[in-house]
């Protein structure tokens, strides 16, 4: 004995279209108060205005997803053509099992993000001279709005984007996602750490307090151990023999333009790459047998 | 699969290769001579805004910075022979309280010293030739100890413990008008027998390991 089924309580079912909604439940066309004015926008796909069925419905409700409203995006994206690359990009297909560990890139990116932002404002207060850079770094820890603050978040965000993409590495490496075709990738990657580091040594000097020079001097006798190419890093990096009020100017343009910006454009290549060759699945992971194929091939 | 035939070598001549409209004895076609032109007149261009901004940002790695001015530290009566006193001199300009550093002098000392400069006056730099960290006497024990990384320096200034690499550095030191004045420094080998142009601390200057460390244009 089958029972029927019982009708649904009154909250669960359907609700009725609210008028002028975009697409009617009841699938009768154009009820007509909102409706995309462009010519040829509302029946130009192609097929001609839908005659019934309900698969013509559901590919028109799918594409009305995609549709960018009139208005300035819409204005943009006729004239750019952004949308089409955006969703190659941002819905492009991943492998099954990816994981929190997967967001490390994305993670170290946006502490880029962050750090770059922070670090913009922060040259609105600060003077790179020998004997305001103190001053100036005090000014803005005690006296300026939310000074402190955003100097914090500078602070604490070089470190956590060294954390950040060197955890991001190791991921890349014990995951195997430096394999073919990958590599130029990794090379890239491995620059870009390489810069994150001169970016964590080059804003350690700015503060100019004791720790800031004494670590500074450290460093670029470190480099001037290496042997015949050696000194003339360090020449270089101090502008000179000794330190002087140029190495802090120097240091301080590497800091904020010179390698931000190669940053910025590696950052640019490494997505591009990632984007076009797509990320590998977990190691664990085995490829699924095609069932037809194997069929097939009995 | 077959193995393609060895490509023959193409024709130096555009009409041989097939290019259309191409005059007798052309070998560079016009759209090939026009790339060429494009990318000659980039790069000069290029060239001409990039080399100056090179050469600007390396330029301090080619003239010497150093002073060689001698600077007034005291009256000679100031000093003794068997003991160091600190003065601080500027070495560069305008780097406010980072352009000074201490010198330690004293007399020279025949019964102590074993060093070959003839000079009247013995004045230690205080740079640790390990990395860089300021060296400090330490009077109880008649050494110079550095407190970054443990190096420690004997009353002549040789390494006997620690990771530094080469004898303290010295400043040139005279005496006129019984004033006593400190000039540029320079490095020294572990016999304290030879001078040389001033290296960073983290360079060795004895037997071959000069050749490693070059002197360079700024010194």
């Amino acid at each position: 004995m089958k029972l029927p089924t019982p009708p649904l309580p009154k909250a669960l079912r359907p609700k009725p279209a609210r008028p002028g909604s975009r697409a009617p439940r009841n699938g009768s066309q154009a009820n007509g108060s909102v409706q995309d004015l462009r010519p040829g926008a509302a029946n130009g796909s192609g097929g001609g205005p839908s005659k019934g069925g309900g698969s013509t419905i559901d590919r028109e409700q799918r594409k009305e997803k995609f549709e960018i409203p009139i208005g300035i995006a819409g204005w943009l994206d006729e004239r750019s053509g952004a949308s089409p690359f955006a969703r190659g990009f941002l819905y492009r297909k991943t492998p099954k099992g990816t994981n929190w560990a997967y967001t490390l890139g994305s993670a170290t990116m946006f502490a880029f993000l962050s750090q770059a932002v922070t670090g913009v404002f922060l040259a609105m207060y600060y003077n790179p001279a020998p004997a305001d850079a103190y001053e100036s770094i005090a000014r803005i820890s005690n006296e300026v709005f939310l000074g402190e603050f955003v100097r914090g978040m500078h602070r604490w965000g070089s470190t956590v984007m060294v954390v950040l993409i060197f955890l991001h590495m190791a991921r890349t490496f014990f995951y195997g996602a430096y394999k073919y075709p990958r590599e130029l990738n990794w090379l890239i990657g491995v620059v870009l750490i390489v810069l994150t580091l001169a970016m964590a040594l080059t804003g350690y000097l700015l503060p100019f307090d004791q720790r800031g020079f004494w670590a500074t001097v450290v460093a670029v006798n470190i480099n001037a151990s290496a042997p015949i190419m050696g000194p003339y890093l360090a020449d270089f990096l101090r502008g000179g023999s000794e330190f002087s009020a140029t190495t802090l100017s120097r240091f301080y343009s590497i800091h904020m333009l010179l390698v931000p910006g190669l940053i910025a454009v590696l950052i640019g290549a490494h997505l591009y790459l990632v984007a076009k060759l797509g990320i590998t699945a977990p190691p664990w992971l085995k490829a699924e047998k095609d069932k037809a194929l194997t069929r097939d091939e009995i | 699969m077959a193995i393609k035939p060895k490509q023959t070598k193409k024709s130096p001549y555009a009409a041989d290769r097939g290019i259309p409209a191409a005059h007798e004895g052309e070998t560079v076609t016009r759209r090939r001579f026009m790339e060429l032109n494009a990318l000659t007149v980039g790069g000069i261009a290029s060239a001409a805004f990039g080399l100056p901004a090179l050469g600007f940002a390396v330029g301090p790695m080619l003239s010497d910075t150093t002073e060689d001015d001698f600077k007034r530290v005291g009256l000679e009566a100031d000093f003794t022979a068997d003991e160091y006193v600190p003065k601080v001199i500027t070495i560069v300009d305008d780097a406010s309280t980072a352009s000074k550093t201490t010198v330690y002098l004293r007399r020279f000392n025949p019964q102590i010293d074993t060093d070959k400069f003839r000079q009247p006056y013995v004045a230690i730099s205080n740079r640790c030739m390990h990395v860089g960290c300021p060296i400090r006497y330490v009077q109880a024990s008649q050494r110079f100890i550095c407190p970054c990384h443990g190096g420690i320096y004997d009353f002549q200034g040789l390494v006997i413990g620690g990771p530094p690499v080469r004898p303290l550095d010295r400043f040139r030191a005279r005496v006129k008008d019984g004033l006593v004045e400190v000039g540029s420094r320079f490095s020294v080998t572990d016999a304290l027998d030879e001078k040389y142009q001033p290296r960073d601390p983290s360079n060795r200057v004895d037997g071959l390991w000069k050749y490693l460390y070059p002197p360079r244009p700024t010194t």
